[in-house]
């Protein structure tokens, strides 16, 4: 999975937790919880859809990898890598 | 000692059939009841009372997916209440503004969900959602009230099985005077038909309705009756002292006259015939009124054989045949049992009365269970009365509590 694959799957997870929000303005290189309401609950929800859907864990030692965009990308394509090789 | 007087200045609700006060009374003298079949998880398709209310018009679709169904009920009854209070949640005086909800029951929706949910993931805890513990505490719809509405007073729930519809009024009305708060939303919810436990629950009690039409099933004092209809709803209220609610000019659709909370000690689930009249001889005692004083006793029966027959007994006992005056329905037979909303809403029903001096009736009576024959009931028709200036409502509940709820015409 690319990068640009990788933040579809966190934009589409963050879609669902923030119905209300606009996502198409939001900066891949600008912290999330910096561009919209984004509570400490909203982002373990990130981290469980993660796991409910594609079996990735977060470590809470990692979480700020997922401030942004750009760096849920960096930090969740060897995961998803991963994955796919052991598949 | 002379204690405030307390009156209710506002009615929000949500009822199977009707999203305000209007609707439901209109469809009560109508005669329309409005029961649906709905599936529940493992049992399949059975009888509810269900709300189509639109939640979007008071919450954002991100709190509706955090919050309860409980929650969400209790925010559109608030701030309907609130509307027809003639205020705006802007206006209230956050610190002194308290919120009591009476809940039958709360967590069983959300924690059966919750299994649910993991069972398909082999029953893995790491699956549970965070989400778990704010929406489960016996809190959260009075928590979700006060952060819809932004008041830092006290925000709790009263749980009281099914008499808890009256006690979120009663309560509120003993801290207004008391000066806790200076105002108040009060009164009951239920989101009971989401979980499936309820139903197995009444089902295995072998007190679950079953009709072919479901808007017949709910059938107090009729003969066939066979159990409960069970409901989800909400009815809030706005209770005020009443020289602050006469000081902005508020509306005032009745005031609270006097009440009683006792307990049965006699059982788990049968109610107690001897207990619920003296906690109806009390609270008219309290209300310095005497039972041929009371226009309108709206009663609690739920359409189980047993429940019915001594809720009658216990009536009977306390108004016999030297209460001419005074009228008996029922609104369960319209939008079977609400649970924790039961009390409030079927008070809210019957409010207009004092306007229109009509009585709605209890509808689904096809034969009248003999044992249930009471003077004064009023079936099937509404019926259109001389004088209505005080309703006693009934709620109760199991582990053997009761309330009872006298409310007056105001006068001055």
């Amino acid at each position: 999975m690319t990068h640009d694959e990788v933040k579809k799957v966190v934009l589409d997870i963050i879609a669902d937790i923030a119905p209300d929000e606009d996502l198409s303005q939001l900066k891949s290189d600008v912290r999330l919880r910096d561009q919209m309401q984004l509570d400490s609950m909203d982002f373990l929800d990130i981290v469980m859809e993660l796991r409910k859907r594609h079996g990735i864990e977060v470590p809470e030692a990692d979480y700020l990898k997922l401030a942004t965009l750009d760096s849920c990308g960096e930090y969740l394509a060897p995961k998803f890598a991963a994955l796919g090789s052991k598949s | 000692m002379s204690l405030p007087r307390i009156v209710i200045t506002g009615v929000g609700l949500t009822a199977p059939n009707g999203n305000s006060l209007a609707e439901y009374r209109g469809n009560l003298l109508s005669g329309v009841a409005r029961i649906s079949r709905t599936e529940i998880r493992y049992m399949g398709p059975l009888l509810a009372g269900v709300c189509n209310f639109d939640p979007l018009r008071y919450q954002k679709k991100k709190e509706l997916r955090v919050g309860t169904r409980a929650g969400s009920i209790g925010i559109y009854c608030a701030r309907e209440a609130l509307a027809d209070a003639g205020l705006s949640a802007e206006q209230l005086v956050k610190d002194r503004t308290g919120v009591f909800v009476g809940i039958t029951e709360h967590g069983n929706v959300e924690t059966e969900n919750e299994i649910y949910a993991i069972s398909k993931f082999g029953y893995d805890t790491k699956f549970w959602s965070h989400y778990h513990n704010p929406r489960t505490v016996a809190n959260n719809p009075a928590g979700e009230i006060s952060l819809g509405l932004g008041t830092t007073g006290p925000a709790y729930t009263i749980g009281a099985a099914c008499a808890a519809g009256n006690m979120g009024l009663i309560h509120a009305a003993q801290l207004l005077r008391l000066g806790e708060v200076d105002f108040a939303v009060c009164g009951g919810v239920s989101e009971s038909i989401h979980t499936f436990g309820i139903y197995a629950g009444f089902k295995s009690q072998n007190a679950l309705a079953h009709h072919e039409d479901p808007n017949r099933a709910s059938r107090p004092f009729d003969k066939a009756r066979n159990g409960i209809v069970i409901s989800e709803g909400g009815a809030l209220y706005t209770l005020e002292r009443l020289d602050d609610a006469l000081r902005r000019g508020a509306k005032i659709y009745a005031e609270i006259a006097g009440y009683c909370v006792n307990s049965d000690a006699s059982d788990y689930v049968l109610p107690n015939p001897t207990r619920q009249a003296e906690c109806v001889r009390s609270a008219l005692s309290r209300s310095g009124l005497k039972a041929q004083d009371i226009h309108i006793v709206s009663t609690h029966a739920t359409a189980t054989p047993m429940g019915d027959i001594q809720e009658c007994e216990a009536i009977r006992s306390v108004f016999g045949e030297g209460c001419p005056e005074t009228w008996i329905n029922n609104t369960k037979s319209f939008i079977g049992h609400a649970m924790g909303a039961a009390g409030a809403l079927e008070l809210a029903g019957n409010l207009p009365s004092f306007n229109d001096l009509i009585v709605h009736p209890t509808i689904n009576v096809e034969e009248l269970d003999p044992q249930c024959a009471l003077p004064g009931l009023v079936i099937n028709q509404p019926r259109k009365v001389e004088r209505v200036d005080t309703i006693l409502n009934n709620s109760f509940g199991m582990l053997g509590i009761n309330s009872t709820l006298i409310v007056r015409r105001f006068l001055g």
